[in-house]
Order: C-alpha cells, then structure tokens, then sequence
C-alpha cells in the first residue's frame, strides 16, 4: 500500500559524519557492489567504457566548498543516499503499490514486481535518492541493506549496510532512531544531526552531522611558534657560487 | 525536467479531448446520428490516443493495470480511475446519441464531470510536486483545465464559449509563467538547506560525485529551453491565444475553424513543452544547476 504508516515499530536509518567523511566512494563501490549481486534488479551501467557512460546508484557522494565570512573556505564531502523519510513523498505518489514504508522498521523500500517505471517516485523525492535502471527500467533506490541487516547466514558484524561496513573513515553508522539510547540517537543528539530540507516537510530519518570548525593556524599573524625567532634563515643574501650565479643572471 | 514527447502528447491531446467530451456530455452541440459519430470519434482519438502515448513512457507498461489499484494516496492511479470512468461512460452516452437519437442527459452530466476530472487529477501529479516548485501551485491545475476546455470548446465549435475560455487560459497561462518565475526561489530551498552546510558559511557545488552523466542529470536537469525561453513563450502565446481569438472573431467558416484548431494545438504543445522544460527540480541543486 503507498499509504504511509501512521508509525513505525523502528527507525532504522544512518548518520552520516560529514566531519569525518574524506570523500573516498567506498561507500558508492561497496553499495554498488552488494546490491548489484544481491537482492533485486542488478544495477546496470551503459557505455562503461564508452564515450558516454552512465549508471545506477543508490549512494553518490558530492563535494561542496564552503566559504566562510572569515577565514578559510572548506571542503566537504558529502555522500547522499536515501533518508527513509517518515513523511515520504516518494511512496504516496506511486499508483501501483510497488514503493512502500515498512511498518517494523520504516525501510523504504521498492517491489520491483509491480514497478511499471513512471519515474514519478523519482519526481517527487527531493534527494535524488531513487534512479531508474536504465536496463532492467525500475526503480533502483537505497534497501538500507535489508538483505544484510537480518542475514544471519552472514557473520554479526557483517549484518549492517554494505556502505556502513566499509567506511575506512568510520563516517557512517546504522541504528535505530526510534530507541534513545541507541548509538544513533546518541551521536545525533551530541553533534546537533540535522536534516537535508528540512522545509520540504519529508522529516528524514537519516541524520548529518555538521562539520566542526577548523583549527585556525594563521592566528597571531605571523609567528607559529616561540622558537621561530632562533629559525630565522641564517643567509639572507646568497653568497658563493649561488651569489655569484644570481649576480651574473641580474646583469643579462 | 526533460520535456519527454510522450507526456507531453499526452497531456495537450487527452486535456483537449476531454475537453470536448465534457461539452458533448453537456448537449453542445446538441448533435445525433452521423454527426454525433464524427463528433465522439475526434474526441476519442484525442483522449484515448493520448492516453496510449502516455504508457510509453513508462518502463513496464504491461504492468499499468496495477496503476488503478493506489487511488487513496496516488493522484495517478486517481488519473487512471477517473480515464477509464470517463470513456466508458462516454461511450455509453455516445451509443444513445449515434444509434438511438436519444440524449441520456444524466449520464452525459456525469461522463463529463468524469472527463473533467480526469483532466484535474493529471494536473494533480504536477501540482503536488513539492520538489518542483514551478508547478506546486493551484494554479497548474487552473491552467490544464482552462486549456482543456478552451480546446474542448473550440472543437465544439462552440464560438463564444471557445472565444471567452481562450482569454482566460490566456490570463491563467501568463500569471503561472510569471509566477512560476518566482517559485523556486520563493520555495526557501536552495543549496544551503539541501546540504545543511549554510550556517558555515556559502556554499559552492565543488565537484560533482560522478564523471559522466546520470538519470538524474537527465531527467531534472533540462536547461536547453532557458535561453530562448521568452521566445518561445510569445510565440505560444500568439498561437493559442491571440490568433484563434482573432479568427474566431471573423464570420464563420470551417475552414477559419481549422486553422485556429491548429494554431491553438501548435501554440499548446509549445507551452506544455516549457512547461516541462523551464521546470526546475530541487535535486538540481545538488549539483549546482540552479
């Protein structure tokens, strides 16, 4: 049914660091990775090695710099991939059925036997969470990994998302956002997790962490250190074969 | 958005031949036998083939009969519903006025009340999309319907019907353009609500997550219709307004009636184009494009 339900027993979903994220796609290879393989339609690429190329993911990470008033600019990397939205507009507009939030855990998630592929799901999410497989023409979008999460063919620390698993830089991590207590909730609650549009009314489950702010090395103006006096260059002039080079060079 | 030919058929026919329908289910003209028949066959052809040029866009059409199924929440699945109501019903009213002279008036009021209503939920697809604040506006669905019967009236060759709706889609199609221009902005989302990162400082699109291009980049990222876009919206302008009301205005021919049907479609189709060309969907901001 794409009635939303009123409310989940669970919300799973992710936070995501982005003062810790270093812009390296693990996560976008490890997503592609296990959700080409496993559950579902495989995501297809066109013209890999072509002039063209093009594909599905279910996880991007972008790259944005921000410039202060003061101060430096900085980079930030920023992976996106579906929030699970509590509010999901992607799930009411779907007239098949085929898109639909979990009640015992609020995954949203995609049947793709009854995907006719109108893409309006796609129009209507303001993330750019969910892409049309170019080859298999149904809705690809984020599983949170639920062929992993309950596996339990696969070892404990294994059953979290692909994308989780794998981050070098510990950015992302899973939970349950409904239980407090959980790591999620924690880490949201310390670092001030924030939505993406907020104004779009969608309440996503997932969270971002803000950056923290950079150390500032350039205060003071000038000296770094109380020895860089005792550092100064001990030869202001070149002098030698080096002088003499420079003066000869000076005259042509 | 990528203006996709399909939908873009779709929209104009099916708005148009509804729109006849509805006049035809209200008794004008108040035609039987043969007439009658030419009358239904140009307004099915309208609402049924752009109806199939719909499905293809889709990626599993031999699926769409699932679409009827969601209508609680789905404006298109309520769209799917409300189209087949509309033709069945229709046809019914069709069959007494073609083959038995008569004219079930009741059920010509409720086939053309389903007919508009199909025309409304269409334009609910759009109008619901908060995503795309161009559209997000009562007054999308103002415009798909005034278009609808304005083309339903001028094939009716109900002249002064025809003359009045035609302004007024007219009026209708100039405050969305103007206002529309104005929306995205006025949405309040932009880059630095996408990210978050606006309370740092301004943010700049650095480096996009991928090398080539995606379906996302293609189908909400449509810029090639901006530059020539007060161009275009004159000249749609003049073809579905200016001129049919002009040759409206001249003594009656059918031969006048002709051309302004076509100026009227021609200028439709250029109009429902930048509807879809000019719309700016909110991810583009993601990467940018905004």
């Amino acid at each position: 049914m794409t009635t939303l339900p009123q409310s989940t027993e669970r919300k799973l979903g992710l936070v995501i660091d982005l003062d810790t994220c270093v812009g390296c796609h693990a996560c976008v290879i490890s997503c592609k990775g296990w959700n080409t393989e496993n559950y579902g339609a495989p995501l297809a690429d066109t013209d890999a090695y072509g002039s063209d190329p093009s594909g599905t993911f279910l996880n991007r990470v972008h790259s944005y710099e921000v410039q202060p008033s003061q101060g430096e600019a900085q980079l930030i990397h920023f992976p996106k991939s579906c929030l699970h939205c509590e509010d999901a507009p992607c799930v009411t507009v779907c007239p098949t059925g085929a898109s639909y939030k979990r009640t015992e855990d609020g995954i949203v998630l995609v049947n793709e036997s009854d995907c006719i592929g109108c893409g309006l799901c796609a129009w209507a999410c303001p993330y750019g969470a969910r892409e049309m497989d170019a080859v298999e023409k149904v809705m690809k979008k984020c599983t949170l990994c639920v062929d992993r999460i309950y596996n339990e063919n696969l070892p404990e620390e294994d059953r979290e998302p692909a994308c989780v698993r794998t981050c070098p830089a510990g950015a992302r991590h899973f939970g349950d956002f409904a239980d407090p207590e959980s790591n999620v909730s924690k880490l949201t609650a310390e670092r001030g997790g924030m939505d993406l549009m907020p104004e779009q009314g969608t309440k996503p489950v997932n969270k971002y962490l803000p950056p923290r702010p950079k150390d500032t090395l350039s205060e003071g103006a000038g000296d770094i250190d109380i020895l860089a006096p005792y550092l100064e260059p001990v030869a202001q002039e070149a002098t030698g074969f080096l002088g003499w080079l420079d003066k000869t060079l000076e005259k042509l | 958005m990528h203006p996709a030919p399909s939908v873009i058929f779709f929209t104009v026919f099916s708005g148009i031949g509804f729109g006849l329908l509805t006049f035809l289910g209200l008794g004008y003209p108040a035609v039987t036998g043969w007439s009658a028949f030419a009358f239904f066959v140009i307004g099915y052809l309208c609402a049924v083939g752009g109806l199939i040029s719909s499905t293809f866009h889709l990626g599993h059409p031999e699926r769409a009969f699932k679409a009827f199924t969601q209508w609680q929440s789905s404006w298109l699945s309520r769209e799917g519903i409300c189209a087949v109501v509309a033709l069945i019903l229709m046809a019914l009213y069709g069959a007494g006025l073609v083959f038995f002279g008569q004219r079930w008036g009741l059920l010509g009021v409720i086939g053309s009340f389903f007919s508009l209503m199909t025309v409304f939920t269409t334009s609910m697809i759009y109008a619901q999309l908060k995503t795309i604040p161009r559209w997000n506006s009562p007054l999308t669905p103002a415009m798909f319907l005034s278009f609808s019967l304005a083309g339903g009236a001028l094939l009716a060759g109900q002249v002064t019907w025809a003359m009045a709706l035609i302004a007024i889609s007219g009026v209708i199609q100039v405050v969305l353009w103007m206002q529309g221009d104005g929306a995205l902005k006025g949405s309040g989302t932009t880059l630095a609500t996408a990210t978050g990162l606006g309370t740092n400082g301004s943010v700049r699109a650095f480096e996009p997550p991928h090398t080539g291009t995606n379906y996302l980049l293609k189908e909400f990222a449509y810029v090639v219709g901006r530059k020539h876009s007060m161009k275009l919206r004159t000249i749609s302008f003049v073809l579905m307004v200016v001129l049919p009301v002009l040759l409206l205005a001249l003594p009656f021919s059918h031969w006048i009636a002709l051309v302004a049907v076509v100026s009227y479609v021609a200028g439709t189709l250029a109009s429902r184009w930048l509807f879809f060309a000019e719309a700016e969907h909110v991810v583009g901001l993601y990467y940018g494009k905004r």
